[in-house]
């Protein structure tokens, strides 16, 4: 057997090591269970007619004035130029039209 | 003209379904002649009802759709964003579950998103995240079985992975910024990430990969052999880490075959 | 035209929109509720937990697989690639009922998610006509096609919605879906009699009722309009028509639909055992 050989089959047999069995034993139904992820498909109207989305001014009108207000205000990320990029920067560098 | 066509009553205004789809996009546009109330009498807020309805659903599926992006931007911004964006990209499919697919790319050049860099690779994460919950299923091999092979067959096999597993080379560290968000995980530090996702059991969920596994996988996934795939990652990354690479892909259960033809 | 039955029918009980806070709560507690209705879209992927769920729940209740996006009264013609899904569903499920609406969602690819009116024209009976026997030939199976909830007519309409859906019917050899809320909705915003629209529709070829809430709002000239928002319990007026109908047709399928703030199971299962108690009282089918 090579050195490479060796190595190859040594990372495969640390790996497999690293991890217990696979801890899947739930039942059938326990497993069906839980959160199930939104964006489903219904034959519901939604509110009424006076909700936004239905007259011009809701139409492009906000979303292009509106500054981003989650937690991208609070998150910080360093960039590989070591730029700082946070929320709080959102406002200056904004291209505002209008 | 004869007298018959005059006393004829007029014809009444057709609509077809491209002008009522027009209208329905397009909030500045007029309601399409023939649309009426009980007396006969132009529509004007009635027809919003139906403008309203589509604009609220696909709305509200983008919102569940990307919650971390929605926590990122806060509710109020990120519907006045989509009512942009479901006008420019209207689902091309009936299934809602994937709806969203384009957001990536709008991020990156919307007035109101173009300066936070990270949020397409945090879109690129949230759709994958949704394609694995609907993943086909597969059961993970027992690892031990890739014990039992010789050098030679493991460099000839093919490592088949789960349906829901996926590869993202983000510039952002698009993972620590969904844990952070979504899991109480640390703020999010420097740096792009190389994320698999993958499933276990029904729950998708995401693992960093270590230097070159993007690679490696990604050669896996399109249908490579492990030898093959080695080669690939050590000639591009030469202290890729096969044991490290190896125990992110077991514990994500990703790995659900070996075909050794 | 095609007259072909499926293997199981759904009961003549009450029965409830599925939806996944509820999966527990309808295998520990189902009360009256006899039968489970599904939007066949959120079953399209190819597995994960929604699929799981459905398999489970499926040994357990007959289903009806309600479609939301075939776009039956669509100018373009049927999606071949959803039709594919729409089939391969079925044949995997092989539930006991599948519906469709008398709507349209898809122009040009555009997908609107919505179910969106129609004339009553000799062009749209023709293809709404073409487009169900397609359906029904590529599926294998009879659908049932739902009355639509309206806001607004068409002008150029020339046949009364009952009428339309009676001919639908005997061209296709459909049944039908009645929801009795939409009746009441579109009644109430078009200005006619509900009971008038139940005396002319053919109630014979009934094989489901919905039944839901709606919400009230106003035209800009103060009119009422009621939003079909299925986020409420069933209104008054709407139980009574229901009763109307029972009382001719008999005990039938009868859904709760509730889409919008889904309320705990409680709430649910109590709108199911009224349906149940209407039906036992006006027909004493159902035992109480």
């Amino acid at each position: 057997m090579s050195k490479k050989t060796v190595a190859i089959l040594g990372a495969v047999t640390a790996a497999v090591a690293a991890n217990a069995a696979p801890a899947f034993a739930d039942g059938d139904q326990e497993k069906c269970f839980g959160v199930s992820l939104a964006g489903q498909n219904d034959c519901a109207a939604g509110p009424g007619t006076t909700c936004a989305g239905s007259s011009t001014v809701d139409y492009q009108g906000n979303a292009w004035k509106l500054v981003p207000a989650g937690t991208c205000e609070t998150m910080e990320i360093t960039d590989a130029d070591g730029k700082k990029h946070m929320g709080s920067l959102a406002a200056t560098e904004m291209n505002l039209p209008g | 003209m004869t007298q018959d066509t005059l006393t004829q009553t007029p014809a009444r205004a057709t609509v077809s379904q491209a002008e009522f789809r027009a209208a329905i996009l397009n909030a500045q546009a007029d309601v399409p002649e023939g649309l009426v109330n009980p007396d006969g009498q132009q529509a004007s807020k009635r027809f919003s009802v139906y403008r309203n309805n589509v604009v609220h659903s696909l709305s509200e599926a983008m919102l569940t759709g990307f919650p971390v992006l929605t926590k990122l931007l806060g509710d109020e911004f990120f519907r006045e964003m989509a009512k942009v964006y479901l006008r420019i990209h209207p689902p091309a499919s009936q299934l809602m579950m994937h709806y969203g697919a384009a957001l990536p790319g709008f991020l990156e050049s919307f007035p109101g998103t173009l300066h936070l860099k990270y949020l397409p690779d945090v879109a690129r994460l949230e759709l994958a995240l949704r394609r694995a919950y609907h993943a086909g299923d597969a059961d993970p091999i027992d690892p031990a079985e890739l014990t039992s092979l010789g050098q030679h067959d493991l460099m000839e096999a093919r490592l088949t992975l789960a349906p829901a597993c996926e590869v993202l080379q983000a510039k952002w560290p698009a993972k620590s910024i969904w844990d952070f968000n979504m899991a109480d995980g640390p703020q999010p530090s420097a740096g792009g990430e190389d994320i698999l996702i993958s499933r276990i059991g029904f729950e998708p969920k995401t693992f960093l990969l270590p230097e070159g596994a993007a690679e490696f996988i990604s050669s896996l996934l399109k249908g490579r052999s492990f030898g093959t795939a080695l080669g690939l990652a050590t000639s591009n990354t030469p202290d890729f880490d096969l044991t490290a690479t190896l125990t992110v892909l077991i514990a994500a259960q990703a790995i659900t075959g070996i075909d050794r033809d | 035209m095609l007259d072909q039955r499926t293997n199981t029918t759904l009961p003549d009980g009450a029965g409830v929109g599925y939806k996944p806070q509820h999966f527990q709560d309808l295998l520990n507690a189902p009360g009256a509720v006899t039968w489970l209705e599904i939007h066949a879209e959120n079953y399209m992927g190819d597995g994960g937990r929604q699929i799981a769920q459905l398999r489970h729940l499926a040994e357990n209740f007959p289903i009806s697989v309600h479609g939301v996006g075939a776009s039956i009264g669509g100018e373009s013609r049927l999606d071949p690639e959803h039709l594919a899904r729409l089939k391969k569903l079925l044949d995997w499920l092989n539930p006991a009922s599948f519906s469709e609406h008398l709507a349209w969602s898809t122009h040009d690819s555009a997908f609107l998610n919505d179910l969106l009116p129609l004339p009553y024209t000799k062009d749209t009976l023709t293809r709404v006509t073409a487009h169900i026997n397609e359906v029904q030939e590529l599926l294998g199976r009879k659908m049932l096609l739902e009355n639509p909830s309206s806001y607004l007519a068409f002008a150029e309409s020339t046949w009364s919605e009952p009428d339309f859906i009676r001919e639908v019917a005997r061209r296709t050899g459909c049944g039908l879906l009645l929801d009795v809320n939409n009746v009441f909705i579109s009644a109430t915003n078009l200005e006619f009699e509900a009971l008038d629209y139940l005396d002319a529709y053919p109630l014979d070829l009934v094989e489901e009722i919905h039944l839901a809430g709606h919400d009230e709002d106003a035209d800009e000239l103060g009119r009422k309009l009621l939003i079909d928002s299925h986020g409420k319990p069933v209104d008054e007026p709407v139980w009574a028509l229901f009763d109307h109908v029972i009382a001719r047709t008999g005990a039938r399928p009868a859904l709760i639909e509730w889409d919008n703030d889904v309320p705990n199971w409680d709430v649910l299962e109590n709108e199911a055992a009224r349906a149940t108690a209407q039906m036992a009282a006006q027909t004493q089918k159902v035992p109480a």
